[in-house]
């Protein structure tokens, strides 16, 4: 893989930097305080490339705690609540999209 | 069903080991994730959206009851309840932690199952007809061989490493179950004018991004000489196979670069130098195999018993026997299907209660034995026909009843964005919402076979190339769309459907895919036209128009 500092990093809009927890898979989000937080709302939130590949850099040296960090769009409404930026990051956040299957 | 040695077995208890020791260095950072990552894959782990997902091995997609009770415990302990079954005889769970995997590993280990060759670059799983050792008119059961390649390919090291992935199927029947033709390597075994067992052996057929249909590389390969003939084919493709290129690394893009013609004058330099090697099979180590796989005892039965006349008179019975219920090699005893498909359901799921249920009906009904298909559907392979009724009572109770088998409501679709990594879009909503549009099963009889495959992303999980109607989520400006193709099939006559026009929005698929059955209802021309049969008299031509004149 590309080193994260060598990557070219181009972002459209506000971006949080997401990947999955080591031990269960679960989705993650990189918050401002150097660890990891399940709440999208606690996600740290970048505005240039330059902030968002040093986030980046960050998460990926927590080999341990995350697997696989990438950079991905959010939106943040007009009363400072922030939603995935697409498709794919609304269900990694609410999950999938149909009923699961139960016992009868 | 046949039985492990020691060697199994012991096999499978040290890769547990093995890997409850790498995940716990991997936990405590002493493994980096690009250094695990082929460890945990080499054990069926794969990362997606949400979680880990677990794929876990159906040798020949045969289970024995306990295994599939051992299913439902690992869905339910160490999971949300319920597991996926895949088109390539395998079994998912998706919200799986890696934490208790070499748990879920070891309980599975307790009853020989593993996830061993279910991913990676090595071959993987080998698969066959579902109905095997059942199915009439079968040259001989394909799960002796099926085994024989397992045990050959397992762990292979000079093959643990190849270009690619590397897919093997399997059929003896004359129609194929098994879809050999989008397979790697597809066996049909079949007998030659001595009367001897022996293999047409098709190479390079695969789905994905390029798709092909496999071709013919040897007619006829003597039983005795499989072992060898598959491994020059493997060493010409671990030589030549591209390894600079995933997109070009599978054996279908060597195949078609080269030609089958020079590809098989390859093979052939390759087999001529070593197929009285060690790898020759003789009589004995077939017939040992062969003896440890049991059968049922079959009882001398009624094919007409009072019971199942009785019960005939039951429309709903009636419509499932024929739809769900085949003949078996044994007078008086069928194949019944389990249909995965339930209306509004996620195709090919099923939940630990139901898994349960269905152990126990197969111990009740069919000698402890339950098959798994591509079409993500389960079978038991050898029920009396007297039985047949109260069989039929206690599965509708289970859901597992739907008489849609080979329907349109039969449809097979990959797990798509609500879960996989790789998704452009979802797919299983897609299948969802036909299945209530096509829930009227008067209708869906009146259209008859007809299946609908769906994929996420061009890797093809969901066979939508050779879906008599393929579906194939694309994505567009960060919107779902989907390109529709028609005219696939996966059978002994496959061959890759043809892209009717423009993609369509999420919203639009379900009523594209209605304005084709409509314009298939119109065009046929006989009631038993089925409808490949009709796309392939007329072309696309009237589909495309029927579906693109009003949008
Ligand atoms: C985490 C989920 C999955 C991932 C990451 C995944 C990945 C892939 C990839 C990358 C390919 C393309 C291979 C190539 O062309 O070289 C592929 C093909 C395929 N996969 Fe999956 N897959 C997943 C789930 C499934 C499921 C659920 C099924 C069965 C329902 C399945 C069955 C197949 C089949 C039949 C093919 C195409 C046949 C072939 O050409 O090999 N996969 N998969
Ligand atoms: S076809 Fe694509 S979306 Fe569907 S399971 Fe395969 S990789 Fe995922």
């Amino acid at each position: 893989m590309t080193s994260p500092l060598q990557q070219k990093i181009k972002i459209n809009g506000p971006s949080v930097v997401t990947a999955n927890r080591t031990w269960d898979g679960v989705v993650i989000y990189r918050d401002a305080h150097k660890g990891w937080t399940t709440d999208l709302a606690q996600a740290a939130i970048v505005h240039t490339a330059d902030d968002a590949r040093a986030l980046l850099a960050e998460s990926t040296a927590d080999d341990v705690g995350a697997i696989g960090p990438y950079i991905a769009p959010v939106a943040v409404n007009d009363n400072g609540v922030v939603e995935p930026g697409n498709l794919r990051e609304q269900i990694r956040r609410q999950g999938v999209t149909i009923d699961l299957p139960v016992s009868a | 069903m046949y039985a492990y040695d020691e060697i199994d077995r012991t096999l499978i208890n040290e890769r547990v080991a093995e890997f409850r020791d790498q995940v716990k260095r991997r936990l405590a950072g002493e493994l980096t994730e690009d250094e695990f990552k082929m460890l945990r894959l080499m054990n069926g782990v794969y990362l997606q959206l949400h979680a880990y997902m677990f794929r876990v091995a159906i040798p020949y997609g045969t289970l024995s009851s306990p295994q599939l009770r051992k299913m439902a415990h690992v869905a339910r302990r160490y999971d949300r309840g319920y597991g996926h079954f895949t088109t390539r005889q395998n079994i998912q769970f998706n919200w799986i932690k890696l934490a208790d995997l070499p748990d879920a590993l070891e309980d599975l280990a307790s009853v020989g199952i593993h996830a061993m060759q279910t991913s990676g670059n090595c071959t993987r799983n080998v698969t066959t007809d579902q109905w095997a050792g059942v199915a009439p008119g079968e040259v001989e059961d394909p799960r002796i061989w099926a085994e024989l390649l397992r045990q050959y390919s397992t762990m292979h090291p000079e093959f643990s490493f190849l270009p690619r992935k590397f897919k093997i199927a399997i059929t003896a029947s004359a129609h194929d179950r098994a879809a050999i033709k989008v397979h790697d390597i597809g066996l049909r075994i079949h007998k030659n004018e001595a009367g001897e067992t022996g293999f047409e052996v098709l190479v390079g057929g695969g789905l994905g991004r390029t798709p092909f249909i496999g071709k013919v590389i040897k007619p006829f390969v003597h039983g005795r000489d499989i072992l060898s003939y598959v491994e020059s084919i493997l060493r010409v493709y671990n030589q030549y196979g591209r390894r600079d290129n995933i997109y070009k690394a599978r054996i279908k893009i060597l195949v078609h670069e080269l030609g089958i013609e020079k590809f098989a004058a390859e093979v052939e330099d390759e087999w001529l130098a070593m197929r009285d090697s060690a790898l020759t099979l003789d009589n004995e180590v077939v017939e040992d195999i062969r003896s440890r796989f049991s059968y049922p005892h079959y009882q001398k039965l009624s094919d007409t018993p009072d019971e199942l006349t009785a019960a005939s008179a039951d429309p709903h019975f009636a419509r499932w026997l024929k739809n769900s219920v085949a003949p078996h090699q044994r007078t008086g005893y069928a194949i019944v299907t389990l249909s995965l498909k339930p209306v509004g359901g996620p195709p090919g799921d099923a939940t630990a209660e139901q898994m349960d249920a269905v152990a126990d009906l197969a111990d009740k009904y069919s000698f402890g034995e339950i098959r798994v298909g591509h079409e993500q559907n389960l079978a038991l392979p050898s029920v009396a026909k007297h039985d047949l009724p109260a069989l039929w009572r206690q599965l509708d109770k289970l859901g597992l009843a739907t008489p849609n088998v080979n329907l349109v409501t039969d449809i097979i679709a990959c797990p798509g964005l609500d879960y996989c990594s790789l998704a452009n879009t979802r797919s299983i909503p897609i299948a969802q919402e036909l299945t209530r549009r096509f829930a009227n099963h008067d209708l869906a009889e009146l259209i008859g076979r007809l299946h609908i495959n769906i994929s996420g992303c061009i890797n093809a999980c969901g066979h939508h190339h050779v879906g008599h109607i393929g579906i194939l989520g694309v994505e567009k400006n960060g919107e779902e769309f989907f390109q529709i193709t028609i005219g696939g099939r996966a059978d002994e006559h496959a061959v890759v459907g043809t892209l009717i026009g423009p993609a369509v929005p999420f919203a639009e698929v379900a009523d594209v895919i209605e304005d084709i059955v409509e314009a298939y209802l119109a065009l046929r021309a006989r009631p038993d036209e089925l409808f490949v049969q009709t796309v392939e008299r007329l072309g696309v031509e009237p589909f495309k128009e029927r579906v693109y004149a009003t949008r």
